[in-house]
């Protein structure tokens, strides 16, 4: 199936009196890598977690594989969770279970997975991303790199169809962004659909097939990485743009 | 380990301190220790000359330390405190269930729930709200007057059913506040594995909460092996209602000094444990950890 993973047709969400998200249209291909920048606040994190359904939308319809409904009252979103893995900014590790505690929790309790059968599936993630040694430590014992790293594999332990990363290395020491990027890289090339949140626009340009500019709650710009980063349409975009990189 | 005579290179670096300044420090050291222990002898003799110079002292000896009423009354009183040490053993775990049943109660968010919620919030207000001693009078000759069939007329176990009410409204409270320290990120990230809203509280909320409140719930198992005396306004002979007897028949107050050290020979163990138990966790908050 080559078709349409994910769609979001016309969402509004807005926090008390505050608007996040107006009339937001988005489309993710299967095996798409797609990145959305904006400034703070443009609603990036609010529509990655309305795809999850960890937060309820005001309005309109945000569909999976065109067959579930994620906004439908009384959705199965136990069954969305299993189906979209989300990685966030300030990794979210288990922290009294061990590494390898976190990576097959959910393996166990949701999938029905054995416990034999879930960790042999964790070793092997973990030994693919370079943590194999890491397995039997707590969260605790890790730099924040290593621990992000192990947020991904938790997140893949479950085989996604989609990942969502929310600014994952926004709480990153600079010298360790380098090392989760290249983990997202890596699942770029082996097909994984992708939707990120991210402020680290050269990985923008090298990786996503396509950038959405997001502005006032909506997707003001989107096309390949050289159409926005080299020419973009819009003023704001441009400006933005213009800001991220004078820093 | 290819030549002899030199230490095996475990790899590890050797840290380095300054000879001259290991040597102070060690003098330091040892003076302190030389310092702590004189001062602490000093402070001890001066005391006990102090209180036993005292003109009243003899009187006061004979009243509340007498050795001959210690050991009469010893024996009574220490098979009576084990009473109390049963009352405990018996109240400490179903304060334990009752209080988390109730503090897992007023975390529910369903509709279906409301009734739950409302029951363990009004459990919480009342019994937190009652005096335990009135708790104990209250039920332990309220209940047997009822006289109701199949139901126990023995006061013993009123006065503990009664602990067991006022206790598990406080382990309650203390048990909703470690719930509500675990920050909601724990829980969002556990939902979006796809783990229900039980599994979250079971796997991922609960074992971290319990852990952070241990040394509190310490503090009220501590406090609750003191109030298995209340339960003797009632009848049972407890320690303390053994010393009441012994002393009435004596007029000497020693008896009641026996009860009193065997209270503290058990509370302040569980004192100590409970301070290096929250020593332990601040150390690992400070380390920026939890496990």
């Amino acid at each position: 199936m080559s078709g349409t993973t994910l769609a979001i047709e016309g969402v509004h969400k807005a926090f008390g009196t505050n608007p996040v998200l107006r009339a937001l249209d988005l489309r993710v291909a299967e095996h798409e890598v797609v990145v959305l920048i904006g400034a703070s606040g443009s609603g990036k994190s609010t529509l990655l977690r309305c795809i999850n359904g960890l937060l309820p939308v005001d309005a309109g319809r945000i569909m999976l594989d065109d067959d579930i409904e994620v906004t439908a009252l009384g959705a199965d979103l136990d069954e969305v969770r299993r189906r979209v893995g989300i990685v966030f900014q300030s990794f979210n590790l288990f922290p009294h279970r061990s590494v390898l505690d976190n990576v097959t929790l959910a393996q166990r309790k949701v999938l029905g997975r054995s416990k034999a059968e879930a960790e042999q599936h964790g070793h092997d993630l973990l030994t693919s991303f370079g943590l194999s040694d890491k397995a039997m430590s707590f969260p605790d014992r890790l730099s924040g790199g290593q621990q992000q790293r192990v947020a991904i594999v938790r997140a893949l332990a479950m085989d996604p169809e989609i990942m969502l990363f929310d600014e994952i290395t926004s709480a990153l020491d600079p010298q360790l962004v380098g090392e989760v990027l290249d983990v997202v890289r890596g699942l770029s090339h082996a097909g994984m659909t992708i939707l990120m949140a991210t402020h680290e626009m050269a990985f923008a340009q090298e990786c996503a097939d396509r950038v959405c500019f997001l502005d006032g709650g909506a997707v003001l710009e989107e096309g390949t990485a050289q159409q926005v980063f080299g020419d973009a349409r819009e003023q704001r975009t441009r400006d933005f743009l213009a800001r991220v990189r004078a820093r | 380990m290819t030549t002899s005579g030199t230490e095996p290179d475990t790899g590890a670096p050797i840290p380095y301190v300054d000879p001259v300044r290991r040597d102070l420090q060690r003098r330091k050291a040892i003076r302190d220790t030389v310092i702590a222990s004189v001062s602490i002898a000093v402070v001890v003799v001066a005391g006990v000359a102090l209180v036993t110079s005292a003109a009243g002292w003899p009187l006061v000896r004979d009243t509340f330390f007498s050795g001959e009423q210690i050991g009469s009354t010893l024996p009574e009183i220490a098979s009576a405190f084990w009473l109390n040490v049963r009352i405990f053993l018996v109240a400490e775990p179903l304060i334990l269930v009752v209080g988390l049943a109730i503090a897992l109660s007023r975390g529910t968010r369903s509709p279906l729930t409301f009734p739950l919620r409302v029951v363990a919030t009004v459990y919480t207000d009342i019994f937190r709200g009652i005096p335990t001693i009135l708790l104990v009078f209250l039920l332990g000759f309220g209940v047997p007057a009822l006289g109701l069939s199949g139901v126990p007329n023995d006061p013993l176990v009123w006065g503990t059913v009664a602990l067991v009410i006022s206790y598990s409204a406080y382990v309650a409270e203390v048990f909703r506040a470690g719930i509500d320290s675990v920050h909601p990120s724990q829980r969002a990230a556990a939902r979006s594995l796809g783990l229900s809203s039980v599994q979250t509280t079971r796997y991922v909320v609960l074992p971290q909460a319990v852990r952070r409140v241990v040394p509190p719930l310490l503090n009220d198992f501590i406090s609750l092996q003191k109030d298995t005396a209340l339960v003797s306004v009632i009848g049972p002979i407890e320690a303390l209602r053994q010393a009441q007897i012994d002393s009435s028949f004596t007029f000497n107050f020693t008896p009641y000094v026996v009860a009193a050290v065997l209270f503290i020979a058990l509370t302040v163990p569980m004192t100590r444990c409970a301070d290096w138990l929250n020593a332990r966790s601040a150390r690992e908050r400070g380390a920026g950890g939890s496990t």
